[in-house]
């Protein structure tokens, strides 16, 4: 990893610390049939502090989205891991499933790209929202009922008390997405994965889930892992990017100096390729 | 003088399951010459990909007309598409579904060729060129190929038939946010070389604004907004063209939140 520039960041010392966090280092993925063995992600040091936002940028098959599932234990089957991704004092990549189920969706939860195939289609909102959260925390359905009303209200959806008796298919993306993450925020996670969380929304909904995502860091701590390949989103929203190609990290710095002041050819080239009015003023021209 | 795409008055629905009829479309006026790039924009459901589909005749419309060199489009039947009909192509949102995955890419290039007017005008080597793959392309499949590719794929296929109306209906958002302008530029370009005229379809006005000469915002099916490229994104004056704008994210690393 002698590309990655600005290791200080997160890369070395002792990372964040505490409860909420997550600390990954020297993640190792590969993936495939003996035959064709790949290594997906090559020694990734990554930290989720709370009230942050990490952001993960980087194209397709970058590892990204890879990276992300690595934290869920979501990895395709066959998948060998090495490396360490601490969660507190909980070492992740050890735990029995049983152990991660309790951490999974309870305390690290995820939104995914397409909110209309990460709901069930056939279950009612109230169900999506409660089934995870008694099985967690045994709470009664009263009580889980109550729960579902606060977070439905807290992501801005519509007379939560009507929204929670009709299904998936009666809301708009932008609806479902905020009902997404209403249902991963109900056991109180520390963490949120957050995979492209508004590439399918259009921009004046996306600008509506940026402000509440920015406002679930600033007002409940969550910390939230970033993933997407684009910069607008990630120019909005992410207090620290760390940009990946094939694998590695190959640059990290905060949001401004990532990307006003890029270091790393391949970041260069990603703001370059911009349309030219869109691109940061004070950034460096690559050519 | 006779336009090279005229839609006059379109009005448009569709029937949906126990909830009557839609309009998608209600009343929409455009014109774009030839060599000229004219971006519609909108958000979803406003309609603007039903006026893709309309151009090329593959919805019917319930009123006012679309007219290709003065000539209304007939919609697709059963019946084989007349030879001017086959001049307008469509380069589809997804990849991976436009282009057949059993047949190799040249021979999926060479059914353009063959209906091309002008036989000489290409080679599938020429095109491959053109769209920057390698020549070596032409003997393998869809499947070989990464998504940005495949779009390069489709934007041959249109072009090898020698289309004077070129037709993307979001061909770039299926693809990484760093190819969308280089595909998008190219396809511009390819267009406007062969003299063709181009209606390119996005949600993403960025994009529009650099390979557009006109745009016009839809809402509703209805166009609330036409004018430069370059004067809509500098001066927006329909307040929902403005709402639009503001909520496109500055990247400017100061992690000023839209809208």
């Amino acid at each position: 990893m002698s590309d990655s520039t600005r290791r200080g960041l997160a890369g070395s010392g002792s990372g964040p610390t505490g409860d909420g966090a997550v600390r990954i280092r020297d993640l190792r993925v590969e993936l495939g049939p003996r035959s064709a063995r790949r290594t997906v992600l090559n020694g990734i040091d990554l930290d989720v502090s709370p009230g942050q936002v990490t952001g993960l940028a980087g194209e397709s098959g970058s590892g990204k989205t890879m990276t992300g599932m690595a934290v869920m234990g979501l990895l395709p089957a066959g998948a060998s891991v090495a490396g360490s991704i601490r969660f507190g004092e909980t070492e992740l990549l050890e735990l029995s499933p049983r152990r991660l189920n309790a951490v999974r969706g309870n305390r690290i939860a995820m939104i995914s790209q397409d909110p209309t195939s990460s709901l069930h289609p056939m279950l009612s909102i109230q169900r999506q929202l409660t089934d995870h959260y008694r099985a967690h925390t045994g709470a009664s359905k009263a009580d889980a009922r109550d729960r579902a009303l606060e977070l439905l209200d807290l992501v801005q959806v519509p007379d939560p008390a009507t929204a929670l008796r009709k299904y998936p298919h009666q809301f708009s993306g932008g609806q479902l997405q905020r009902i997404a993450i209403a249902s991963a925020l109900m056991c109180r996670p520390t963490v949120l994965i957050a995979d492209e969380p508004t590439t399918a929304l259009d921009v004046t909904v996306q600008a509506g889930v940026l402000r509440l995502l920015r406002g679930l860091c600033d007002d409940l701590g969550l910390g939230v892992l970033l993933v997407t390949h684009d910069l607008g989103v990630m120019s909005a929203l992410a207090d620290t990017i760390a940009v990946m190609r094939g694998g590695r990290i190959v640059e990290r710095g905060t949001r401004h100096q990532v990307i006003t002041a890029p270091e790393h050819e391949y970041t260069r080239s990603l703001i370059a390729a911009l349309p030219e009015h869109h691109r940061p003023a004070d950034g460096k021209d690559p050519s | 003088m006779t336009e090279l795409l005229r839609i006059e008055g379109a009005r448009i629905s569709y029937r949906q399951p126990g909830r009557g009829r839609i309009e998608a479309v209600r009343g929409v006026d455009l014109t774009l010459e030839g060599g000229a790039v004219l971006g519609l924009v909108g958000e979803s459901g406003c309609g603007k990909s039903t006026i893709a589909r309309a151009v090329c005749g593959l919805v019917p419309l319930d009123d006012g007309r679309v007219l290709h060199n003065g000539r209304p489009v007939r919609p697709l039947g059963l019946r084989r598409r007349d030879a001017e009909d086959l001049r307008i192509q469509m380069v589809f949102q997804n990849p991976y579904a436009s282009l057949n995955p059993r047949r190799t890419v040249g021979s999926q290039i060479t059914d353009g060729l063959r209906i091309n007017p002008d036989r000489s005008a290409w080679t599938v080597a020429g095109l491959l060129g053109e769209v920057e793959l390698e020549r070596s392309a032409a003997t393998r499949y869809p499947h070989e190929f990464s998504g940005g590719q495949r779009q390069r794929i489709a934007i041959a296929r249109a072009i090898a038939s020698g289309p004077d109306l070129l037709i993307g209906d979001e061909p770039i958002a299926s693809l990484d946010a760093s190819l969308q302008a280089r595909v998008a530029e190219l396809m511009r370009d390819l267009a406007v070389r062969t003299g063709a005229g181009l209606l390119f379809i996005s949600h993403d006005l960025s994009i529009v604004r650099v390979i557009a000469d006109d745009v016009a915002v839809m809402r509703a099916g209805e166009i609330v907004e036409t004018g430069s490229a370059a004067g809509v994104w500098d001066a927006p004056q329909h307040p929902y063209t403005q709402r639009l704008l503001a909520a496109v994210p500055k990247v400017d690393g100061l992690g000023t939140l839209p809208g």
